[in-house]
């Protein structure tokens, strides 16, 4: 109940725009962490239209908190690495913050692969991966638009445990990584409010098929929907039923290959 | 709108969210969580949709409509490679044993859907209500393995598309998680295919795994297909243009590959239609 009533002073002071008091500063230094985003003033001005119906949903007044944000972050064009990246499961933003996170760490893998591919990977093989990469790039970098000002930063990557000279370590990763983008997708869909996002996301995940699909091809011809060896991500082979997992579980096995702290509230 | 009333209801459904935060940071978070709160408190609009996340979990009639279409698409495939498998244009080996997994997806995808709609009894669509040469447009199906790869490729990337166009009529409801685990399903089956077809139609070689750019977004140069590939090459998401976003080197073809179109429902009983003489879907 005291949640409550400090609740209620505060709705008055947004209500009113009244910004200065110590209270709101902490919400407005919080949410500055959770935002850092170099491109996100130009984000914001070229908002799609996409963003601006999401608007819709997330009203108005959180869309003036977002734009006081954005002018106090200047300062701050990084990412903190001990408060890190916080993914508020709240709303739309949060699921859409989850997937831009993924595909930071996808198109990372990607990017190094397609400039130094593995020796034994063929002419063939080299011209797909770059594809991947750029497929990896264009998710991201929409998430990065459509979230805006809402976006959390670049997150520092982990890739210690691959050895990008070796196809095996290559491909095993690349394998691990889209079958978990699918389970991701597919267990976050039922989260998302906005039609718009959920139609996006499944214009998404089915590419991310395509890919562990092609991938788990190189590795064993004919595992491209090995449901028996997705079990552990939530697949099930009696039902034709392909991964999905719940966010925390994703994050926890993501988790290997970010640096970058990432909190997640309201899951 | 008693404001005192609806943050009561949400700390009941937020009733976790202080055993989750990290007690050095708690001061801050709770000035955060609390300011988000009011955000989604003050505005009616987003309460309604978050009450509508809660309580409004089906709208039986269109979701079984959905599910039902759906069941249609998946007896059309099931019985296609079913039937395919007791001839002998499929190469034993590897495409063999392809086709099989595909196979058995769809009869697991035929039974779940059944018993999610609490269908007992005999499939409603059985092989002879079945017309795979889409009178005759693909006349030698059921000899040419080039033919029955096409038309393979051409029934998984519909039903890619096809479970994806329906997706806002399930939007948070639970069996939206089944019918994505499905949807990607088939598009892995799409990825291969397409691998197969690469390997050993004439002329596609350079068929990817992704579907790529075309000015009619149709890339497997078979034309009969067309409308299973009609806005693939759209490269616009959202309103967001994707070739060359933020300044990147994405192509036009990489934007179009990045991000599988829908069809919508009519338009994918059109194509399911044409393999499909009598008992039409409607």
């Amino acid at each position: 109940m005291e949640t409550v009533k400090t609740a209620l002073r505060i709705v008055t002071y947004v209500s009113s725009n009244e910004i200065k008091t110590p209270k709101i500063k902490g919400l407005m230094k919080n949410k500055e962490l959770e935002t850092q985003n170099e491109i996100q003033e130009t984000g914001f001005l070229n908002g799609s239209l996409g963003r601006r119906s999401f608007l819709q949903y997330a009203g108005a007044s959180a869309a003036g908190i977002a734009l006081v944000a954005a002018g106090c972050k200047k300062d701050r064009g990084y990412n903190d690495i001990n408060m890190g990246a916080t993914l508020d499961f709240k709303d739309d933003f949060g699921v859409l913050n989850y997937a831009y996170a993924l595909e930071q760490l996808e198109a990372a893998f990607y990017v190094k692969v397609a400039s130094a591919p593995p020796s034994t990977f063929t002419t063939a093989q080299k011209a797909y991966f770059q594809d991947i990469q750029f497929h990896e790039i264009a998710h991201r970098e929409f998430f990065k638009n459509a979230l805006g000002t809402s976006a959390i930063g670049s997150l520092e990557v982990d890739f210690s445990s691959i050895d990008f000279t070796s196809s095996t370590s290559v491909l095993a990763t690349a394998q691990a990584f889209e079958d978990l983008g699918v389970a991701a997708y597919n267990g976050a869909g039922v989260r998302i409010t906005t039609t718009d996002y959920l139609v996006l996301a499944g214009k998404i995940v089915s590419v991310e098929a395509r890919h562990a699909a092609y991938i788990r091809d190189l590795i064993a011809n004919g595992s491209f929907s090995d449901l028996n060896s997705l079990t552990a991500l939530g697949a099930n082979n009696a039902g034709g039923l392909d991964a999905a997992l719940t966010p925390d579980k994703v994050l926890a096995i993501a988790g290997k290959y970010i640096k970058t702290k990432i909190n997640v509230i309201n899951l | 709108m008693n404001i005192l009333n609806i943050l009561d209801e949400i700390e009941k459904v937020d009733g976790e969210i202080y055993e989750r935060l990290s007690p050095r940071r708690k001061a801050m978070k709770d000035f955060f969580n609390v300011g988000k709160k009011i955000s989604m408190a003050a505005l009616p609009l987003a309460l309604g949709s978050m009450f509508q996340k809660a309580y409004g979990q089906t709208n039986p009639a269109s979701v079984t409509e959905v599910l039902n279409f759906a069941l249609a698409l998946e007896y059309l495939e099931y019985n296609y490679y079913d039937n395919a498998l007791k001839l002998a244009i499929i190469p034993s080996g590897a495409p063999r044993t392809a086709i099989t997994t595909i196979r058995d997806h769809e009869r697991a995808h035929v039974d779940l859907l059944k018993g999610a709609l609490k269908i007992t009894g005999p499939d409603a669509y059985v092989y002879t209500d079945f017309d795979f040469t889409a009178t005759g447009t693909f006349a030698d199906v059921h000899t040419n393995y080039q033919t029955f790869l096409k038309v393979a490729l051409a029934f998984e990337d519909t039903g890619v598309r096809a479970y994806k166009g329906q997706a806002p009529i399930l939007k948070g409801n639970a069996v939206l998680t089944t019918a994505l685990q499905i949807h990607s399903v088939e598009a892995r089956h799409a990825s291969h295919i397409r691998q197969m077809v690469a390997a050993n139609v004439t002329g596609a070689s350079g068929l990817k795994p992704w579907i790529a750019y075309t000015a009619n977004g149709n890339d497997t140069g078979v034309t009969a297909a067309n409308g299973v590939y009609a806005g693939e090459q759209n490269t616009t998401q959202a309103g967001v243009q994707i070739t060359g976003i933020n300044g990147t080197a994405v192509t036009q073809s990489h934007a179009a590959e990045s991000f599988d179109e829908f069809l919508t429902g009519s338009d994918v009983k059109k194509i399911a239609n044409l393999f499909i003489p009598i008992k039409k879907l409607t």
